[in-house]
C-alpha cells in the first residue's frame, strides 16, 4: 500500500498520513490502519456547507413553477440534492375542493389563513429536507409577492442558517401569460370539473386579487438581499448579491434558458465494428448496417424539415461518419466522446470478467460512481458533459448523434432520472429519441429507424459480489460475435 | 464587437483588459481598441483636462477623427486578421457616439455588445485613478496630488453629457451595466453563446486583493525514472518539499487559504503535508499522454518518431494518440479558471501542463509560448493582480530536483521531410475543427 518510506528524516511538525485509493471511484484518500479518513473534500458543486434556499417571487401564470422545476432537474442532474416545496400543493391537500378565485381574494380572512398555514407547513418541511435528509438546495416555490412575507423567509432562514436566494419572474406580456395559462393551469387538478372558458377567466380574476398588494423586488429597497429578477422571460435580467459559487450557476442557468418551442433529438452513432464484436469503447468505424442507419437517419431528418437544425457529434469516428451521411454541416464535440473506459477499453465483457473480476463486480455494484482505472465514471461524464447541456439550453433545434454512456446522461438530465436510474437506462443502436418541452415536462418519441443492429445493453446482473462465479457475472451481457 | 461604456475611472480599460486576455486564453481571437492610445498618438503631450472640456471645438475634432480611425482599424482586424471579438475601450458617454457606432456595426454586420460601468463610490474611484491614471503616460511630468486634481476635473468635463445606457430607450441594444463593482448587474437580450459567456465571466471576476499560488507536486517517483504522466507517488525529496512547503505557507500566513489538488496521487501526497483541509479536482489532472503514458522521451522517439516530432512542430494543438492536447486542457480548465476568479486567496498544486495553462491565462501568454513556459519542481509562483495585469513571484523552496522541462528541438530539415505531407494537413484540419467549437 503506498505510504511513507521508513528511511526518511522527519520534517514538519505533522507526518503525512498514507493514501489509499477507494475501489470503486478510484479517489485517493487519506487513510488510517487501512480504513479511510473522511477528512477531504472531492470537488463538489456546492461548496458551502450552509444549504441555499431558493425562493420563487411574482404573479400566478409567470412561470415560477416551471423555473422551480427545471432549476431542481438542473441541480440535482450535476449532483447537488434539491427539491422543490410548491405551496400550491399544500393548499390543495388543506382545502380538498376548489371553488373559485374567492379563495384567494385578499380579504377572505379565513382563505388567508390556511395560505399562512400551507406556507409554514411547507417552510417546515424545507427545514426537515435541508437540516436532516442532506438536501442542500430547496426550492420554496410560491407567489411570495409582498414584502411581509419574505420577510418571513428570510427569518426562518436566518434561524436556520440557510442562504436564501430570490428568483422573481416578472411579465407583463399579455400573449406570455394567455400561453402559460392554457398550458399549465387548464390541466390543473383544480380545474378539473370546468371548461376551458370558465376556467381561464376564473384564473384571470385569481391573478388580480394578487396585483394589488404585489411590491416586486425593488433595487433600493432590497438592495441587501440576494436576487435575480427575470424580465419578460428572459429579455432582462436584474441580478443583486450573488453571493457564492452555487448561486453565480443557478444565475448563469437561468440566463441560458428559453421557452422557444423546440426538439431535441438524440441517437446514437450507427452500427460500430466493435459494437458487433461485443467489444467495449475504442474509435472503430461504422458496419455495412450502421452505414444504412445513417442513411436512413438522413431521410428521416430530412422529413421532419426544421429549419435550422443544428448537428452536434463527437470526435470520435463513428458518430463523425453517421453524421457525414446526412450531408449538412454539424460540430464536433470532445466532450460528447463516449465514456473513457481506461484499462477495458476495446476488451469485451468476457474479457474483461477474466482480467478484471473485482473491477467488473464493482462496477455492477455501483455502476453510477464506478470510474474504470484510467478511466472514467458516469459521475464524471455528467460533469464533463454540463457545457453540452447548457449549450442545448441555448439552442433550438438539434441533433446530438452520440454514445451509450452519453446519452444515457443527456436523457437523464431531459426526463428527470436518478442517479442509479441513469446507468441502465435503453439507449438501443438505430434509434431516434425525440424530445420536445412541454409543460412542466419533456415529451419523449421514440422512432426506431428499422435498421437491424447489435444489442449492447448490459442489465444488473443479480449476483454483483466480488466473490461470484464468472457465469453469474456474465449473465446479463448481450449477443455478439 | 464589445463596446465600453463609463465615466473615466470606472474599471472600463480593466474590464477590457481582463475579458481579452479571457476570451484569447478560451481560443477566441480578441483584440482591445483604446482610444486613449489613439489620442496620445494624435495630440502628441497632454497638457490638462481642458482638453476634454465639451465646449473645446478644436479637441472634439481630434477626439472624433480618433475614433473613427479606431474603427477603421476594427474593421481591418475582423476582415483581415481573422479578428473574432474586437474591444471598443472608450468612454461612449453619449447617445450620439454610441448610435455612431451601432450604425457603423450594422453596416458591416458586427454585433454589438455594450458594457457599462456605472460607480458612485468616490473611495473606489480615487483608489482607481491612484492605481492606473497617475502613472499613465498623460501625467508624466505631474506629482501625484496634481495628477489627481486634473483627472478628477476630467471626470467632471464627461458628467454634463453622460447619458447612461437606459432601459427604455435602449431595450433593443445588447448590454450588461455593471454597478459598484459588481454588486449589482442589469442585463439585456443576451443574443449568442459568447455574450452569454462574456456576462457569466463579468459576474463572476472581482476587485479584491487576493494572491494565488501555484505550485507542482513534489517531485515524483516517475519524474525521477524521466517517464511522462502516471500515477505515482513522491519520492524522498519529494516528501521534503512538501514539508517545506507546509512551512512556507505559513509563514506567508495567509487568510482563508483554499487548497486545491488534482486527483493523482503526487498532488494530495503534497497537500497533505499541509495539514489543511484541500479540495480534489479531476479537472486539475494532468495532461493525458494517451498511449505516451509513463514513456520516456527516449521511448517516445523510438516507438512513435513521426508523432514525437508533430506535437515538437505544434505542442499547444498536437494531441496524443488516445489522450490529449494542450488546447484540450485549457477547455478542461476554464471552470477551474472560473472558479479562481470568484475566490480569494488559493494555493493550487498541480501539474506541469497544467500550470502552464493557468499561467498563462494569469500571464496573457500566447498558444506558441504556453507549452513553453517554465514551471520547474519545487517552485511555487505566487500571483497578485496588480493595476491592469498581475505581479508574479517565484519562490525556489531550494530542495533539488530533476528538471523536467524540454524546450522546443531545432527540427531539422531531414525530420522535417520525413513526415509525409498528409498528416501534416491532417494536423492543419484538427487545428480548424478545434476553432470551430467554440462557436
Amino acid at each position: 500500500m503506498s505510504g511513507m518510506d521508513d528511511d526518511i528524516e522527519p520534517c514538519g511538525p505533522t507526518p503525512s498520513r498514507e493514501l489509499t485509493q477507494n475501489p470503486l471511484k478510484k479517489i485517493w484518500m487519506p487513510c488510517k490502519n487501512g480504513l479511510p479518513e473522511r477528512h477531504i473534500f472531492q470537488r463538489k458543486v456546492c461548496m458551502t456547507n450552509c444549504p441555499t434556499l431558493i425562493v420563487t417571487v411574482g404573479l400566478p401564470a409567470r412561470g415560477k413553477t416551471y423555473i422551480s422545476k427545471k432549476l431542481t432537474r438542473y441541480l440535482n442532474w450535476i449532483g447537488v440534492p434539491t427539491k422543490e416545496f410548491n405551496v400550491g400543493q399544500y393548499r390543495r391537500e388543506c382545502v380538498k375542493i376548489y371553488k373559485s378565485f374567492e379563495f384567494f381574494r385578499p380579504d377572505n380572512e379565513e382563505g388567508l389563513k390556511i395560505r399562512k398555514q400551507c406556507a409554514s407547513a411547507a417552510l417546515n418541511d424545507v427545514r426537515q429536507y435541508l437540516t436532516e435528509e442532506g438536501g442542500q438546495v430547496a426550492v420554496f416555490d410560491a407567489t411570495n409577492t409582498t414584502r411581509e412575507r419574505r420577510e418571513t423567509i428570510n427569518r426562518f432562514a436566518e434561524q436556520n442558517g440557510f442562504k436564501v436566494f430570490f428568483v422573481e419572474s416578472v411579465c407583463e406580456d399579455p400573449d406570455v401569460i394567455a400561453e402559460n395559462i392554457v398550458q399549465v393551469k387548464l390541466g390543473s387538478p383544480d380545474y378539473t370539473h370546468c371548461n376551458t372558458e370558465q376556467a381561464v377567466e376564473d384564473f384571470m380574476k385569481r391573478i388580480k386579487c394578487y396585483e394589488n398588494s404585489y411590491q416586486p423586488l425593488d433595487e433600493v429597497l432590497d438592495r441587501e438581499l440576494s436576487f435575480i429578477k427575470i424580465i419578460d422571460v428572459g429579455r432582462r435580467y436584474l441580478v443583486n448579491q450573488v453571493q457564492d459559487h452555487i448561486q453565480s450557476r443557478i444565475v448563469y442557468y437561468l440566463m441560458n434558458i428559453h421557452i422557444t418551442p423546440r426538439s431535441i433529438y438524440l441517437c446514437r452513432h450507427g452500427e460500430s465494428e466493435l459494437n458487433v464484436r461485443g467489444r467495449i469503447g475504442g474509435d472503430s468505424g461504422l458496419t455495412a448496417r450502421g452505414k444504412e442507419f445513417a442513411r436512413c437517419l438522413g431521410q428521416f431528418m430530412h422529413k421532419q424539415g426544421i429549419s435550422d437544425l443544428k448537428v452536434w457529434t463527437s470526435q470520435m469516428k463513428r458518430t463523425i461518419q453517421t453524421a457525414e451521411a446526412l450531408g449538412v454541416p454539424y460540430e464536433q464535440w470532445k466532450a460528447l466522446n463516449e465514456i473513457d473506459a481506461g484499462v477495458c477499453e476495446e476488451l469485451m465483457y468476457e474479457e474483461i470478467q477474466q482480467r478484471y473480476p473485482l473491477e467488473f463486480a464493482l462496477r455492477d455494484q455501483d455502476k453510477y460512481r464506478y470510474r474504470y482505472p484510467k478511466g472514467e465514471s458516469y459521475e464524471d461524464l455528467v460533469q464533463r458533459l454540463e457545457p453540452v447541456i447548457m449549450e442545448l439550453e441555448r439552442q433550438e433545434n438539434v441533433l446530438v448523434i452520440c454514445h451509450q454512456a452519453v446519452m444515457r446522461c443527456l436523457l437523464a438530465y431531459f426526463l428527470d432520472k436518478t442517479a442509479e436510474e441513469l446507468p441502465y437506462l435503453k439507449c438501443p443502436l438505430h434509434s431516434v429519441l425525440k424530445l420536445t418541452p412541454v409543460a412542466y415536462g419533456c415529451k419523449v418519441e421514440r422512432i426506431s429507424l428499422k435498421v437491424e443492429a447489435v444489442n449492447t445493453h448490459r442489465e444488473r446482473p443479480e449476483n454483483v459480489n466480488v466473490h461470484r462465479t464468472a457465469e453469474d457475472a456474465l449473465q446479463t451481457v448481450p449477443a455478439h460475435l | 464587437m464589445i463596446v465600453m461604456v463609463g465615466l473615466p475611472a470606472r474599471g472600463k480599460t480593466y474590464i477590457s483588459k481582463k475579458l481579452t486576455r479571457y476570451l484569447n486564453w478560451i481560443g477566441v481571437p480578441t483584440q482591445v481598441f483604446n482610444l486613449g492610445q489613439y489620442r496620445r498618438e494624435a495630440v502628441k503631450s497632454y497638457k490638462n483636462y481642458e482638453f476634454f472640456r465639451p465646449d473645446n471645438e478644436e479637441a472634439m475634432n481630434i477626439r472624433r477623427a480618433c475614433a473613427l480611425n479606431a474603427l477603421k482599424d476594427i474593421a481591418n482586424y475582423f476582415a483581415k486578421e481573422q479578428g473574432q471579438v474586437a474591444v471598443f475601450d472608450a468612454t461612449n458617454t453619449t447617445r450620439e457616439r454610441r448610435g455612431v457606432i451601432i450604425s457603423f456595426a450594422k453596416e458591416k454586420g458586427y454585433k454589438v455588445f455594450f458594457i457599462e460601468s456605472i460607480c458612485d463610490d468616490p473611495e473606489i474611484i480615487e483608489a482607481n485613478i491612484m492605481e492606473v491614471k497617475v502613472s499613465s503616460p498623460d501625467y508624466e511630468n505631474c506629482d501625484k496630488e496634481e495628477a489627481l486634481e486634473d483627472f478628477l476635473k476630467r471626470i467632471e468635463c464627461y458628467k454634463t453629457t453622460y447619458v447612461s445606457l437606459d432601459d427604455e430607450s435602449d431595450r433593443h441594444l445588447s448590454y450588461i451595466k455593471i454597478f459598484n463593482v459588481g454588486s449589482r448587474y442589469l442585463v439585456n437580450r443576451v443574443q449568442d453563446h459568447i455574450q452569454s459567456r462574456i456576462v457569466y465571466y463579468l459576474m463572476n471576476i472581482h476587485v479584491t486583493p487576493r494572491s494565488i499560488y501555484l505550485s507542482r507536486h513534489g517531485e515524483s517517483e516517475l519524474n525521477l525514472l524521466g517517464r511522462i504522466g502516471g500515477d505515482s507517488g513522491l519520492s524522498s525529496q519529494g516528501k521534503k518539499y512538501a514539508s517545506t512547503l507546509s512551512e512556507f505557507i505559513r509563514d506567508q500566513a495567509i487568510k482563508d487559504l483554499k487548497v486545491w489538488t488534482s486527483h493523482m496521487k503526487r498532488t494530495i501526497q503534497t497537500a497533505e503535508a499541509l495539514g489543511v483541509a484541500y479540495e480534489q479536482w479531476k479537472a486539475l489532472n494532468e495532461i493525458d499522454a494517451g498511449v505516451c503514458e509513463e514513456m520516456t522521451y527516449e521511448e517516445i522517439q523510438e516507438n512513435y518518431p513521426e508523432e514525437f516530432a508533430m506535437r515538437d512542430q505544434d505542442k499547444y494543438r498536437y494531441r496524443y494518440p488516445k489522450g490529449e492536447s494542450y488546447e484540450d486542457l485549457v477547455h478542461r480548465l476554464e471552470p477551474v479558471i472560473m472558479e479562481l476568479e470568484r475566490q480569494e486567496n488559493v494555493l493550487v498544486i498541480c501539474h506541469q501542463a497544467v500550470m502552464r495553462c493557468l499561467l498563462a491565462y494569469f500571464l496573457d501568454k500566447s498558444a506558441d509560448e504556453l507549452p513553453y513556459l517554465k514551471c520547474p519542481l519545487h517552485t511555487v509562483l505566487r500571483l497578485t493582480p496588480v493595476a491592469y495585469g498581475c505581479k508574479i513571484e517565484p519562490f525556489y523552496l531550494n530542495i533539488k530536483a530533476v528538471n523536467t522541462h524540454r524546450e522546443k528541438p531545432v527540427v531539422s530539415q531531414r525530420t522535417f521531410n520525413s513526415i509525409a505531407d498528409h498528416q501534416f494537413q491532417q494536423l492543419i484540419s484538427m487545428v480548424y475543427l478545434f476553432s470551430r467549437m467554440w462557436m
